[in-house]
């Protein structure tokens, strides 16, 4: 059914309709921990952004090689290997971000958002079709980024990108841990209020597409997987 | 260097992986639903974690340091651990069918627990020896666990309130997330 969908189709459906960290809810552990700054959050995004596309072209050129049993190790060494690729190009040129995202940065390897495009959409489409995919998917994970970044450094610090704002009061408590989920919490809150669509009422392996694939995991266990789900 | 007690202890409340790192943000909120499976992935979580720390750490000295190859660490480690996690899952089906059946839905999700990848991580990161970085695996199974354990209990209060529709599902799960992660906030400054 997707191959009907035209390429801007797959572009923009990332950005707001499929929105990974918002409407699919992938990706949640860096979208919490780097959104401490805006910058932080456009940094982290457009790394991501930079694997999730090289990724999703190299494994779906790759795609009729890769023997099916062992795919997903095949796609973690695939998606490793960009990850190195950016550490080194942000270590040397923009080594403030590297050190300020830190071990995220490696931490790209296991975000499900990669991994979950990987195995629902690259696997399965041509090579112009999964760039645009994961250009969208990138983009639209960048731009939640930024916005949580946003709030958070707002609310937190009083500051914007550098510019004081000069806030009569400032929370502290936003740029804290505590912070990070309350101001995703709302976040979701505020996009299903304004779509009117009924909030997502579960997480995790239900919304995890490589859990879904996971042979294992769907291989009789089906009682379990209900107890999982639930 | 910090004494043993002190990298346990710190693991487990200061900087506790899931509520002040946010590292392993998935099974979190996915697996907290039940006591009993939160229990489960806890225990799968940290007992791979100890394993993987002990697999990757005399690889990264013995093999990838002499030979000048540290930057390979992402890649090899997310592949010792996702082999790791296979041999894991073989021998528990083989050998501990009652373990298995308690863990083995949660082992296949643990390659991709970002948890796991950063610990061992860390372990170099933060230049341990091979006993302090077993140690600081240990405890950050331990305090994911118990993250787990404490939102299991405080989701199943969550889920019988009477929240406005806009926030039922997984607005009010962050949110109540929120509230446990500034619990603990009160150990922040604690063990050095």
């Amino acid at each position: 059914m997707a191959e009907k969908k035209s390429g801007l189709y797959e572009l923009t459906k990332g950005i707001i309709k499929e929105n990974p960290t918002l409407v699919t809810l992938l990706g949640m552990c860096p979208t919490l921990a780097v959104t401490t700054m805006a910058s932080n959050g456009i940094g982290m995004g457009l790394a991501t952004t930079f694997v999730l596309v090289c990724s999703n072209a190299a494994i779906s050129l790759l795609k009729n090689v890769i023997p099916k049993a062992v795919r997903l190790p095949c796609f973690i060494v695939v998606i490793a290997s960009f990850v190195t690729l950016i550490e080194f190009i942000l270590k040397g040129y923009v080594p403030a971000l590297y050190d300020s995202l830190g071990l995220f940065l490696s931490l790209i390897t296991v975000n499900c958002i990669i991994l979950g495009r990987a195995e629902a959409f690259a696997s399965k489409n041509g090579v112009f079709r999964s760039i645009l995919d994961g250009l969208g998917m990138g983009l639209g994970f960048t731009l939640s980024l930024f916005t949580m970044g946003s709030i958070r450094e707002i609310i937190g610090t009083g500051q914007w990108m550098g510019f004081d704002l000069h806030l009569p009061v400032t929370m502290t408590m936003f740029i804290m841990p505590a912070g990070g989920f309350f101001t995703l919490g709302m976040v979701i809150a505020m996009v299903n209020k304004i779509t009117k669509k009924k909030p997502p009422q579960e997480i995790g392996c239900a919304n995890c597409p490589n859990a879904a694939s996971c042979p294992t995991f769907n291989k009789g266990n089906s009682d379990k997987k209900e107890a999982a789900a639930q | 260097m910090k004494s043993l007690l002190v990298i346990l202890l710190s693991a487990i409340f200061v900087d506790n992986f899931v509520l002040s790192k946010f590292m392993g943000i998935c099974p979190f909120l996915g697996v907290s639903k039940k006591l009993d499976s939160a229990a489960g992935m806890g225990a799968a979580v940290t007992f791979v974690m100890v394993c993987a720390t002990l697999c990757t750490y005399p690889i990264y000295m013995l093999i990838l340091v002499p030979m000048g190859l540290e930057y390979l660490k992402t890649i090899a480690f997310i592949l010792i651990i996702a082999l790791f996690v296979q041999l894991v899952e073989m021998i528990l089906k083989k050998k501990v069918p009652s373990l298995y059946s308690a863990l083995g839905v949660f082992l296949p999700l643990i390659t991709t627990n970002c948890a796991v990848l950063g610990v061992t991580i860390l372990n170099i990161d933060n230049s341990y020896n091979l006993v302090q970085s077993v140690v600081n695996s240990l405890g950050a199974g331990l305090g994911f666990t118990l993250a787990l354990l404490i939102f299991s209990g405080v989701r199943s209060r969550v889920n019988a309130a009477d929240v406005p529709e806009t926030f039922k599902g997984v607005p009010a799960t962050l949110i109540a997330a929120s509230i446990v992660s500034v619990s603990f906030m009160g150990f922040s400054g604690m063990f050095g």
